[in-house]
């Protein structure tokens, strides 16, 4: 467990820090159920009812860039087919912790990890566990719409052809297409280039391609962001429709966005959690003050 | 003049466009002048081979009589010199840059590496010349064969083919392989169907720049010991060889006038097989920024 390898730990200074959470303004980790101590919800996870156990377990998370410590003893769970809300102002580490979760920084030289991501209860960062696994279960589609410059049906089939998928590959492209809701507007240009459709396509495309490998989880990192309102509500749609089949954690800047399409929502401010919770109790009665600063727009 | 505040505004509008009028008047001489050397050095060679110029001139051997000359020979040796030193420096060149850029863990020795091939790329010819003499046609004991020369040139061009290929592979969008790895591929799947496919056209341009200065390449080649009378085709990459600068070096080097004509007629053709292989290099790099682009 990576928890237990504080000798590996290359900034020693990370301790007081991580105490310092303790005693700062912000959090008492705060439990993604509601309910108990987190510590406790991760020790003893209630296996019979699998609505309750948590998709993913976060434990005390540090993160570093080279030499900036971009999250801060980050713990939070992510329930099961729920939307999950990361939210806060730039550089808060929302979007590091999104990536953290399938080990897309580790791309990044001179990063370091620390702390526990259990997903189904299997640690992630364990060293027998291969990223290209972790990744292949919990996909990602990026803030800007980045498709292969190739053919949109190439787009979906790639990640599933390299996965080794023995199925009907037209039967999934367009399957994954219409799960993105991108079907109707794209199957008589199958084979054109993906780079001749709107930006709002795009991303589309890359949800399709994200669902053709059939993963677990999604992570969103600001999809709708580069995108006009029509596309966006067309993306928050999809979101939606897609949570009864995936779990989905989604960070976006905008918080009407994170207010209409997710269940629960996490606030980060400068590298910690601040606050989590179901979000319409994190907008309308929000438990620290900075998070009732945030959502009401007084600073952010 | 607008006044506001804090002071005036002296737009002085006439001047600004007379000096931007000027520098590009200036950027233009500067163009022309370069082109109007090169066009003035072609068209005297071209004048000077007219006489020589024609097919007994390219299916003919060596001779000591200038009309009965020829650079069948010569020819022949430059393209399995561009042949084989394609084979082994492109592969190696970009095997490396990939190395280098997508997987070596940036660090002090990756920092030595990089230095030594920025300046390795600017060694003169003449070094790699000794090297190659020492190490292929001695050492390795191929002799002053085609491979022993293809061989050098190849130590030759790789710096240039390897930052290139650096060069190619850093312009790519980090997405594009941030997508690629999120779905669960293997970094050699990232690589060999998104990052090469889509460097291609600059490790393509890369590549073709450093064979059009291998042809050139005389020095090495003489240094060790292509020969200057060849009176016959080489069979196989272990054969004795001359090649197109060798030969025209050895033609001008001659007193009477006809053999300078030679020399320009063979300036000629070397000029023509560079144009073909730039030719060729655009016309691949099209064809796969075509197939890049998905259609």
């Amino acid at each position: 467990m990576p928890t237990d390898m504080p000798n590996d730990n290359p900034r020693p200074d990370s301790s007081p820090d991580m105490d310092e959470t303790v005693s700062d303004s912000a959090p008492e980790p705060v439990s993604a159920n509601g309910q108990a101590d987190p510590d406790d919800a991760a020790a003893a996870p209630p296996k019979a009812d699998p609505s309750v156990r948590p998709k993913i377990e976060i434990q005390d998370l540090n993160f570093w860039y080279t030499d900036t410590h971009a999250l801060k003893g980050i713990t939070m769970n992510v329930k099961p087919h729920q939307v999950t809300a990361l939210i806060g102002p730039s550089g808060c580490g929302k979007s590091t912790l999104l990536r953290c979760l399938n080990r897309m920084n580790e791309l990044i030289d001179g990063t370091t990890l620390e702390g526990d991501i259990q997903v189904d209860g299997q640690d992630i960062y364990a060293p027998d566990t291969d990223p290209v696994m972790v990744r292949r279960r919990i996909g990602m589609v990026f803030q800007k719409p980045n498709p292969f410059p190739k053919t949109i049906y190439k787009n979906v089939a790639w990640g599933a052809q390299i996965n080794g998928y023995t199925g009907d590959m037209d039967d999934l492209v367009e399957r994954s297409l219409r799960q993105a809701a991108l079907w109707d507007e794209v199957k008589d240009q199958l084979h054109s280039s993906a780079l001749n459709l709107s930006g709002g396509q795009q991303q589309r495309l890359c949800i399709a391609r994200t669902l053709a490998v059939q993963p677990d989880v999604v992570l969103m990192d600001e999809p709708a962001s580069a995108l006009d309102p029509i596309a966006t509500s067309k993306i928050e749609e999809t979101i939606t429709e897609l949570k009864s089949d995936y779990t989905i954690v989604i960070v976006t800047h905008n918080m009407q966005q994170a207010s209409r399409i997710s269940d629960e929502t996490a606030f980060l401010y400068m590298g910690r959690l601040v606050e989590m919770n179901p979000t319409e109790k994190l907008f309308t009665r929000p438990e620290k003050d900075r998070t009732e600063a945030y959502v009401t727009g007084r600073f952010g | 003049m607008e006044s506001s505040s804090n002071g005036t505004f002296h737009l002085r509008r006439t001047r600004r466009k007379r000096i931007g009028m000027i520098l590009a008047g200036v950027l233009f001489l500067a163009t022309i002048l370069g082109i109007v050397v090169l066009v003035t050095l072609l068209v005297d060679v071209a004048m000077q081979s007219r006489a020589w110029l024609d097919m007994q001139f390219l299916n003919s051997l060596p001779s000591r009589f200038a009309d009965q000359a020829g650079i069948k020979p010569a020819l022949y040796g430059s393209l399995w010199l561009m042949g084989l030193t394609a084979l082994i420096s492109v592969p190696l060149g970009v095997a490396s840059a990939v190395y280098l850029e997508e997987y070596a863990r940036d660090g002090w020795f990756l920092q030595l590496i990089q230095i030594n091939i920025a300046n390795l790329a600017g060694v003169p010819s003449v070094v790699y010349g000794i090297l190659g003499l020492a190490l292929f046609v001695r050492f390795a004991a191929l002799g002053q064969s085609l491979l022993a020369g293809a061989l050098t040139l190849s130590l030759l061009i790789l710096p240039i083919i390897i930052i290139s290929t650096q060069e190619a592979l850093r312009s790519l969008p980090t997405g594009l392989r941030e997508s690629a790895y999120a779905l669960g591929a293997t970094r050699w799947q990232v690589i060999w169907s998104h990052v090469l496919p889509n460097a291609a056209p600059g490790i393509f341009t890369g590549v073709i720049l450093a064979l059009s200065r291998a042809i050139g390449e005389t020095a090495p080649l003489i240094l060790i010991g292509a020969l200057t009378f060849v009176p016959f085709l080489p069979q196989s990459a272990m054969d004795q060889f001359t090649a197109l600068p060798i030969q025209i070096f050895n033609w001008t080097a001659r007193p009477q006038d006809e053999f300078r004509g030679l020399a320009a007629a063979a300036i000629v053709v070397l000029m023509i097989l560079l144009f073909a292989m730039n030719l060729s290099a655009i016309l691949l790099r099209d064809y796969f920024e075509r197939q890049t682009a998905g259609e």
